[in-house]
């Protein structure tokens, strides 16, 4: 599969301002879940700053905190205690059209690929465009087509995710959170439906995304064949960073 | 339809595609819709031809005024007026003329085993009463005594019998003891409350009902002065009659009383328009079911366009698109289906069902109205779609 022999920076539509100093800066955060008796810490007092174009994977057991890490960091949890600043924007205490603006900067790959099952792989794509304003909806195609060609799926551009193999289904969910042209990627697992080769490749264009276009990435993954290729490797557990690391390599 | 669609939204028509994806839901939604419409119609239909039917009398009539019983609610309820108002209201200045109107009602069993129910005119021979020209032909005969005038449009009047009577020939039947002969015919038609009409001389009408008397007539017929208008004598006759046992109102007003009392307190139509409104609940509950069953299977997907910065007004726009969709698909078939139906009403009831553009449109617009309602209460389940939870 031709990945990564071509120029990804094609996918570029307008270039969005990111924060110097950091895109991810997170101080003092905690975060419960519950209410009353039954309220329970997940998060204890969370400091991290996470520079930008760096591949940064968070690793830990089930419940360990690293999802609701993510959730936070990615606007898509209200920050109840302590500080979370994304792309130079305090997302504690930030209203809704904040939020909104802060996640059309970012990517998200989710476990499962979410398609549109009535959508074929260029309009599911799309989505991921057409939520920038009527420019990026005027120009969709070639962007999209081309980000398809770069996860090895230029040959289905119009088939409806029926028609495709999981791994191929969660590429094009790839191909949909970059596409866009994000600040920040928040992927969660994105290799799990991916074979070995796949996978690899996925987290390659990752990296390469951080090298070429400054694109952030933080990753949930317990796929230790992409540990490698991470910039920093972060361990929690029991909702605490107990370990923040360069890989072996 | 995709392309026109995404041309007419400017983004991609994701609730058509998502429609369209689902074929046998969409089949079910489109049938359901078009049942709703059939539903609507048909009680449109119904309430049309009752508030139609309603008003036939009225318009062949010459006069301008007419002065009926206090409880008169409809043209052929209420009790009888005093003859002495007719001359009342003959000595109020502006006034033409005024006669008395008298209605009876009579089944008339035929021969060959129907019955037609007839609501019975009992007119002033000598005056033109109705405009009709083929009734005011026939005045002359009327004025001997047990002639009748025959309804053609009635129930159960075959053409060749209205075709002989009009070609000389004399039908007579037996009427109340007596024997009528039906010496020409006229239009009006069949209504809810009878089959037909018969007109006949005051006198014959006097014969064919022994219990009512000359000097109480069901309404007195009133026509102005040329020139004059019937509205200033309605409140000259109000001054000069101010007993409270009578109403002094136009032809068209009277009408338009009978038509509101019709369909508002008579159980007839309180029945239809009570249908209107359950064939409305009917769409919305089905629209309903349609749409939130399709918003609750693609939760997961509009999660994942609210977590990249997809408003809430993009997914409503979405259920919004497809609630018209299914408006509009569901109104073709139900309106060709509910043509179909009111031509074999026609035939089957003699009853005037039929079709109106203000209907259909008034139909289209109630439709979209009743699928964008659908549509709003099915979003209450976007609020659930949380990025959050996909992680």
């Amino acid at each position: 599969m031709k990945l990564f022999n071509k120029d990804i920076t094609q996918t570029s539509t307008a270039a969005l301002p990111a924060d110097q100093q950091g895109p991810i800066r997170i101080k003092g955060l905690n975060h419960w879940f519950g209410s009353g008796e039954a309220r329970k810490q997940a998060l204890f007092d969370i400091d991290l700053t996470i520079e930008r174009g760096s591949l940064v994977i968070l690793m830990g057991a089930s419940g360990s905190g690293k999802t609701t890490l993510l959730t936070l960091a990615g606007c898509l949890r209200d920050v109840q205690d302590g500080s979370v600043q994304l792309l130079g924007q305090e997302l504690n205490g930030a209203d809704e059209n904040v939020l909104v603006a802060c996640r059309r900067r970012l990517g998200f790959i989710f476990q499962a690929h979410n398609l549109h099952e009535s959508l074929t792989a260029m309009q599911n794509v799309r989505m991921g465009l057409d939520v920038h304003g009527p420019q990026a909806r005027k120009d969709w195609k070639a962007p999209a087509s081309h980000l398809l060609n770069l996860v090895g799926l230029g040959d289905r551009l119009d088939y409806l995710p029926g028609n495709l193999s999981g791994g191929q289904k969660q590429r094009v969910a790839v191909a949909r959170a970059l596409v866009g042209n994000p600040d920040v990627v928040f992927a969660d697992e994105p290799t799990a439906a991916l074979d070995k080769e796949s996978g690899h490749q996925v987290v390659s264009l990752l990296k390469r995304l951080g090298t070429e276009r400054n694109t952030t990435t933080l990753m949930v993954t317990h796929d230790n064949k992409v540990l490698e290729m991470a910039d920093r490797i972060i361990t929690m557990e029991e909702g605490r960073i107990v370990k923040d690391e360069l890989p072996h390599r | 339809m995709t392309a026109l669609l995404t041309k007419l939204l400017g983004r991609l028509p994701i609730g058509w595609l998502q429609l369209k994806h689902n074929k046998s839901r969409l089949a079910a939604a489109i049938a359901g819709v078009a049942f709703a419409n059939i539903l609507i119609f048909m009680q449109l239909g119904f309430l049309g031809a009752l508030v139609e039917t309603t008003k036939l009398p009225y318009r062949p009539m010459v006069a301008d005024i007419l002065i009926s019983a206090s409880d008169a609610n409809t043209l052929s309820d209420g009790s009888n007026v005093a003859r002495q108002r007719l001359y009342q209201a003959l000595a109020v200045p502006g006034v033409a003329d005024a006669s008395p109107f008298y209605l009876g009602k009579f089944d008339w069993q035929r021969d060959n085993g129907t019955t037609v129910n007839f609501q019975v005119f009992g007119i002033d021979p000598t005056k033109q009463i109705f405009k009709d020209p083929e009734v005011d032909k026939a005045r002359a005969q009327l004025q001997l005594l047990d002639t009748a005038l025959l309804d053609r449009s009635a129930r159960n009047i075959e053409p060749e019998l209205a075709a002989s009577i009009d070609g000389g020939t004399p039908h007579r039947f037996e009427a109340n003891g007596r024997t009528l002969s039906a010496v020409r015919t006229f239009s009006i038609g069949a209504g809810f409350e009878a089959d037909g009409y018969l007109i006949v001389s005051d006198q014959t009408f006097l014969q064919m009902y022994p219990q009512r008397t000359a000097g109480a007539p069901t309404h007195i017929l009133v026509t102005v002065e040329p020139g004059v208008s019937p509205q200033t004598i309605v409140q000259n006759l109000r001054s000069a009659i101010p007993e409270k046992d009578i109403i002094i109102r136009t032809v068209e007003e009277a009408a338009a009383a009978d038509e509101a009392y019709q369909t508002t307190e008579r159980p007839v139509g309180v029945i239809f328009g009570f249908g209107v409104i359950i064939g409305v609940l009917v769409g919305l509950i089905i629209v309903y079911q349609v749409l939130s069953t399709d918003v609750a299977d693609h939760l997961r997907e509009y999660a994942t366009l609210k977590a990249v910065g997809y408003k809430q007004s993009f997914f409503l726009s979405i259920v919004f698109e497809e609630a018209i969709i299914l408006a509009i698909f569901g109104f073709i078939p139900g309106v060709l289906f509910a043509l179909g139906l009111y031509d074999v009403l026609t035939s089957a009831t003699g009853l005037p069902v039929e079709m109106t553009g203000i209907r259909a449109v008034a139909v289209l617009f109630g439709t979209s109205a009743m699928c964008l309602i659908s549509g709003a209460i099915a979003t209450r389940r976007l609020a659930g779609a949380n990025p959050a939870d996909l992680f």
